[in-house]
């Protein structure tokens, strides 16, 4: 039963792709269904823009259906959900008045909150699910509000008719329902300091739904800012694509610190989501900051990059989800530190998860490497920018940009080094078996799209550029060189991926053959670990995640504020006879100390305080009703 | 770093001749056909890991003065490593004590062939003074075969080098 | 045809010329320590050693210890098809800019932190940890240093950077140009292990970085690690000196050009060489966590680099 409903989102998912990519591809169509809904009924249009999410959806649903036929077999109130959540999520970029875009971004919502829940005994998914619930209503309440403070000032809650309107808008109105509407997607794309339910309710979700949470939902705030900011009200001034890029910059850097010193392999990645929404964000700033300068070219290569890098994300964050999930599965533990050794046990995994870690690590020719590459010629074009200021913002992008690769290669030798490496370091992790076979398609399914998007950036490229050529009202689509090779701007800088990936196979087969044709490492002899004679080797011995993210610790000592603590207890006859020591070195998070905690204390005594006029008497509550009526009345 | 330079380019080079002739080298186990086989392959490059089965440590101190600028072992090639996967050859010192026995046996089988043992000091030739100890096994070819030994109590790095050249067919 | 050949033609002098530049730098730095030190090939000879004796490999390895040789020899040759060594645009400069080249070190170096981990000796992740841990702080200063190359230029290809900075010399004494230099050099240090970040001479473990990782290494797998070594390092002082002091870099590729070309290389290549060697005799290791204010100071001087640009235009 839930096997013909997981095949049946499937198929759903390859249609919804394949819509998805005709709109893209300039397809436009609409449906109006007036009855079914007050204020405006249902109204859909397809749009490049919608068309390109909506492939994202469907694209990436395949693999996760196909996962969970596998993963979350014999599953049915899950797949209630499942169902729900991507159907919901189809509908939102095609979604073309405010009243059929919140209820599905509600719809959506809910069905994930429930699907963060699917755990109901544990504690763990309730909390996370709990603050999942009150992040994303945060969120709803300010999008709401900038849609009732757009619909009150156009008259209308179709979206064509802000399109129209938006041009004679306030400045300061405009601004308000920027901010609005950006905060709003931010708390659902997880953007530093709004990002705490990320890291709570991805672990919990099952994998194939963290898959999606992780590589589309949160796409669709990315989508819902790009919508909001370049359609909707039609771009903005400088400061707009400023405050995005720095923000994108700081959650880029945030994300991957965080996910540094996590060893929690779930949560890692869930860190990682929001270091690479950071990095999308980058690209969509300068966008903004290129189109309000009057650059449409360069507006639409910062876009592209953006978009290029939210393809590529889902693909590769999909992946490691789902192997994730396999070795969840496999092991029993989310906990890095008792792994260890799986790459024997698990080698299909081992193979996606490695493909997966390249690609997010930006290593060429995978297709992380691509969209960084292509972020990173967007922002080096500032120089086309005659203003100083904007243009060292464009350098704390650019140096913001190279840290987080960096921190992200170092993560992802951590995440797979330690998990799949050298011997195992539990009895779980030594009696691992290997994932199933649905769900090996759908980790081998998104491992070729990694390969795909890594080497056919001139197929890619194009069509996105077409997406958001409209959006950075650019009237001709800026070219980008031909089938073999990408030139941005003339000579500015070309990459060719196919000739990369050609160039890196003949210059590891050349060698292999000239070495062993010439006789060379023909004799080979296994031996222990080399460890200075001692006389066994066990997994105590090995590298801990802890130990491999301690230099970053103490490097950004100022961000993770590590306490210590060391506890010991001594046999009470002698203290020279130490019966257990307890070491503890853990990070605090600025966030939670410096802005939820106060704003959460300040909430919880406000609460007190109205406690004062909450006496349980039911006729002091109708006289509070009828003086808030006359308070109204008269206000009226 | 001026300074450094400078004191450079005063002092010269300081490094002394090679020494004239094979120093003292029990080459016994060697048949002539090995001998030109590790004049082959290891003439030109041979790197070396120092292991210590439980010396006094005269004769690190002694080995210790290879590689400074007075005798300069690296000038022939030769070059002490950090792993004995990356040595050819094990240069073994002291009598081999009961505990460091099968830390030596390890070291030996992690190191790649083919791969040449040489002895230091009468301690390695034959556990020397400390021969009939309860704590020791016995010379370095008690434990693991053992192609070459250069004796002293201890070797000067002057003996170690002949020695060592001597081995390779370089000198003398 | 043409662009085929010279590709070639850098290839075989990155993988033949290498060795020489690791021996050069050897031999230069024994003779500043009074010594007479090995003969500038002795690394040919090493790694032919190597190549010829058998390999002893963990068994508690995968495929991946096994495979990241290959990689980190793949990852160089193909760099080599980009950087500009004896003309300004061979055989691949189409086909990336600085910013792969720098990638495709970040491949080599991924899988050699990955291949220490493999063995599970503590020895090899923490040298993992560290590597990693430079890499990633080096970064930054990589691309800031980039971007004050590509704001004097006006483009980020490399034979582009080369052919446009070639027409003002009087950049060699540029302060914000030589800022930029400064940085990058500092990037070289770090990512090619030298000192004062790392000691490739070192035979203690714990202090080691890049060294620790490859302890397993043995027979020609070792050949190949340490091949790849020279070569990145020899790829670092190609783009140190084609890219910040272009003067006598070709584009044709005629006889004449080519061999002035590799003349000028050479000489470069000896120059930056020697400071190297004069660097390594005077300074001591760092601590490692002295090693992040190094580079914090390399960001600083990339910085400074760039703004001088905004600044002054």
């Amino acid at each position: 039963m839930a096997a013909v409903g997981y095949l049946l989102a499937a198929a759903l998912g390859l249609g919804g792709a394949a819509l998805g990519v005709a709109g893209a591809l300039g397809h436009a169509w609409t449906v109006r269904l007036p009855a079914l809904l007050p204020l405006g009924g249902l109204e859909l249009t397809m749009d490049p823009l919608g068309g390109l999410f909506l492939a994202l959806v469907g694209a990436a649903a395949v693999p996760a259906s196909i996962y969970a036929l596998g993963y979350a077999r014999g599953d049915a109130r899950g797949l209630l959900a499942y169902v729900l959540f991507l159907a919901a999520m189809g509908v939102v970029p095609l979604a073309a008045n405010a009243l059929t875009f919140l209820l599905a971004w509600e719809l959506m919502s809910l069905a994930s909150y429930a699907l963060v829940l699917h755990d109901r005994r544990a504690h763990e998914s309730v909390s996370a699910a709990w603050v999942y619930a009150v992040m994303t209503h945060a969120g709803l309440a300010c999008l709401l509000a900038g849609m009732l403070l757009l619909g009150a000032w156009t008259g209308s809650f179709a979206f064509a008719d802000w399109r129209a309107a938006a041009p004679g808008l306030a400045p300061a109105a405009r601004n308000a329902a920027f901010l609005l509407l950006g905060l709003g997607f931010a708390a659902k794309a997880g953007i530093i300091p709004l990002h705490v339910w990320l890291p709570l309710a991805h672990p919990a979700a099952p994998s194939h739904v963290s898959a999606l949470m992780s590589g589309v939902m949160i796409k669709l705030g990315v989508y819902g800012l790009l919508r909001a900011g370049l359609d909707w009200l039609g771009g903005g001034p400088p400061w707009w694509g400023v405050v995005v890029m720095l923000a994108g910059a700081v959650s880029a850097v945030v994300g991957v610190l965080y996910a540094l010193v996590d060893h929690d392999l779930k949560r890692l990645l869930a860190f990682h989501s929001i270091e690479n929404v950071g990095i999308i964000l980058i690209g969509i700033g300068a966008g903004l900051v290129f189109r309000a300068a009057g650059l449409p070219d360069l507006a639409v290569l910062g876009l592209a990059a953006g978009l290029y890098h939210t393809l590529n994300h889902a693909a590769f964050k999909a992946l490691l989800f789902l192997g994730a999930g396999a070795v969840l599965h496999a092991t029993g533990t989310r906990n890095m530190e008792e792994m260890g050794g799986l790459v024997k046990r698990m080698p299909w995994t081992a193979a996606g998860f490695l493909v997966g870690s390249a690609a997010i690590a930006a290593l060429p020719p995978l297709n992380g490497f691509v969209s960084e590459w292509l972020t990173f010629q967007a922002l080096l074009q500032n120089l086309r920018l005659v203003h100083a200021g904007l243009n060292l913002v464009f350098a704390v992008g650019l140096a913001g940009l190279a840290l987080t690769a960096g921190l992200a290669l170092a993560c992802f030798v951590k995440a797979f080094g330690i998990t799949f490496l050298a011997l195992p370091r539990s009895v779980a992790a030594a009696e691992a078996h290997e994932a199933d076979g649905p769900m090996r398609a759908g980790m081998g399914l998104l491992a070729l799209a990694c390969a795909a998007l890594g080497l056919g950036p001139s197929v890619v490229l194009p069509v996105l550029g077409r997406v958001a050529a409209p959006l950075a009202r650019a009237s001709v689509v800026p070219t980008f060189g031909d089938w073999l090779t990408l030139r941005i701007s003339g000579d500015f800088a070309s990459l060719s991926m196919p000739a990369v990936a050609a160039a890196l196979a003949a210059a590891a087969a050349l060698p292999l053959a000239v070495l062993t044709l010439a006789g060379a490492g023909r004799r080979r002899r296994g031996y222990e670990t080399w460890g200075c004679g001692r006389l066994v080797q066990t997994a105590r011995m090995e590298y801990t995640a802890t130990a491999f993210a301690n230099p970053f610790k103490r490097v950004f000592d100022f961000f993770y504020r590590p306490v210590k603590q060391l506890d010991i207890e001594v046999h009470p006859e002698s203290r020279l006879f130490v019966e257990r020591i307890a070491y503890e070195n853990p990070t605090r998070s600025i966030f939670d100390d410096w802005l939820y905690r106060p704003v959460l204390d300040a909430i919880h005594r406000g609460a007190r305080r109205m406690r004062a006029i909450q006496s349980g008497s039911a006729n002091l509550y109708l006289m509070y009703i009828l003086a808030a009526l006359l308070v109204l009345l008269v206000l009226a | 770093m001026f300074r450094q330079l400078r004191t450079a380019l005063r002092a010269g080079i300081v490094t002394e001749p090679a020494p004239p002739g094979p120093g003292p080298l029990d080459l016994e186990a060697l048949g002539a056909e090995l001998r030109r086989e590790i004049r082959r392959r290891f003439g030109r490059s041979l790197h070396i890991r120092q292991v210590d089965a439980g010396s006094c440590n005269g004769c690190e101190l002694e080995i210790s003065g290879l590689t400074g600028p007075h005798y300069d072992l690296e000038r022939f090639g030769l070059h002490f490593v950090a792993s004995p996967r990356h040595a050819d050859c094990l240069l073994v010192t002291g009598p081999v004590t009961l505990n460091m026995a099968e830390a030596l046996r390890r070291t030996y089988h992690a190191t790649p062939d083919p791969k040449i043992v040489v002895a230091v000091g009468d301690c390695g030739r034959d556990a020397g003074i400390y021969r009939g100890s309860y704590a020791v096994v016995g010379g370095v070819g008690d434990v693991i075969p053992v192609d070459a030994v250069i004796p002293g109590c201890p070797p000067s790095p002057r003996d170690l080098l002949a020695g060592l050249l001597g081995l390779l067919g370089r000198a003398g | 045809m043409e662009g085929v050949l010279v590709g070639l033609l850098q290839v075989v002098l990155a993988a033949a010329g290498a060795p020489l530049v690791t021996g050069l730098l050897r031999t230069l730095k024994a003779r500043l320590a009074g010594r007479r030190g090995p003969s500038p090939l002795q690394p040919y000879a090493d790694l032919r050693k190597l190549l010829a004796k058998d390999a002893v490999v963990s068994t508690t390895t995968s495929w991946i210890f096994r495979a990241t040789p290959w990689v980190l020899v793949a990852s160089m040759l193909a760099a080599a098809l980009v950087v500009p060594l004896v003309v300004s645009r061979p055989g691949l400069a189409f086909a990336g800019n600085i910013i792969l080249v720098m990638y495709l070190f970040m491949l080599g170096t991924f899988f050699l932190a990955l291949a220490g981990l493999d063995a599970g000796s503590a020895f090899g992740g923490m040298g993992s940890s560290r590597e990693v841990a430079v890499a990633a702080l080096a970064e930054p200063t990589v691309i800031l240093a980039v971007f004050a190359l590509a704001l004097r230029a006006g483009t980020i290809n490399l034979g582009g950077i080369v052919e446009h900075l070639r027409t003002q010399p009087h950049l060699a004494v540029n302060p914000g140009h030589l800022l930029a230099f400064a940085a990058f050099f500092i990037v070289m240090i770090a990512e090619t292990g030298r000192l004062p970040v790392d000691n490739p001479a070192t035979h203690l473990e714990l202090t080691m970085i890049h060294e620790a990782m490859v302890l397993e290494y043995s027979g020609h797998y070792l050949a190949l690690v340490e091949w790849a070594g020279s070569m990145k390092l020899l790829l670092f002082l190609a783009l140190l000196a084609n890219l910040f002091f272009p003067m006598g870099v070709p584009d044709r590729v005629a006889l004449l050009p080519l061999l002035l070309g590799l003349l000028a290389l050479a000489s470069k290549l000896l120059v930056l060489v020697g400071a190297l060697a004069l660097i390594e005799t005077s300074v001591a290791k760092l601590r490692l966590f002295r090693v992040p204010e190094l580079l914090a100071g390399s960001f600083a001087l990339a910085v400074l680099s760039v703004t001088s640009v905004f600044l002054l235009r």
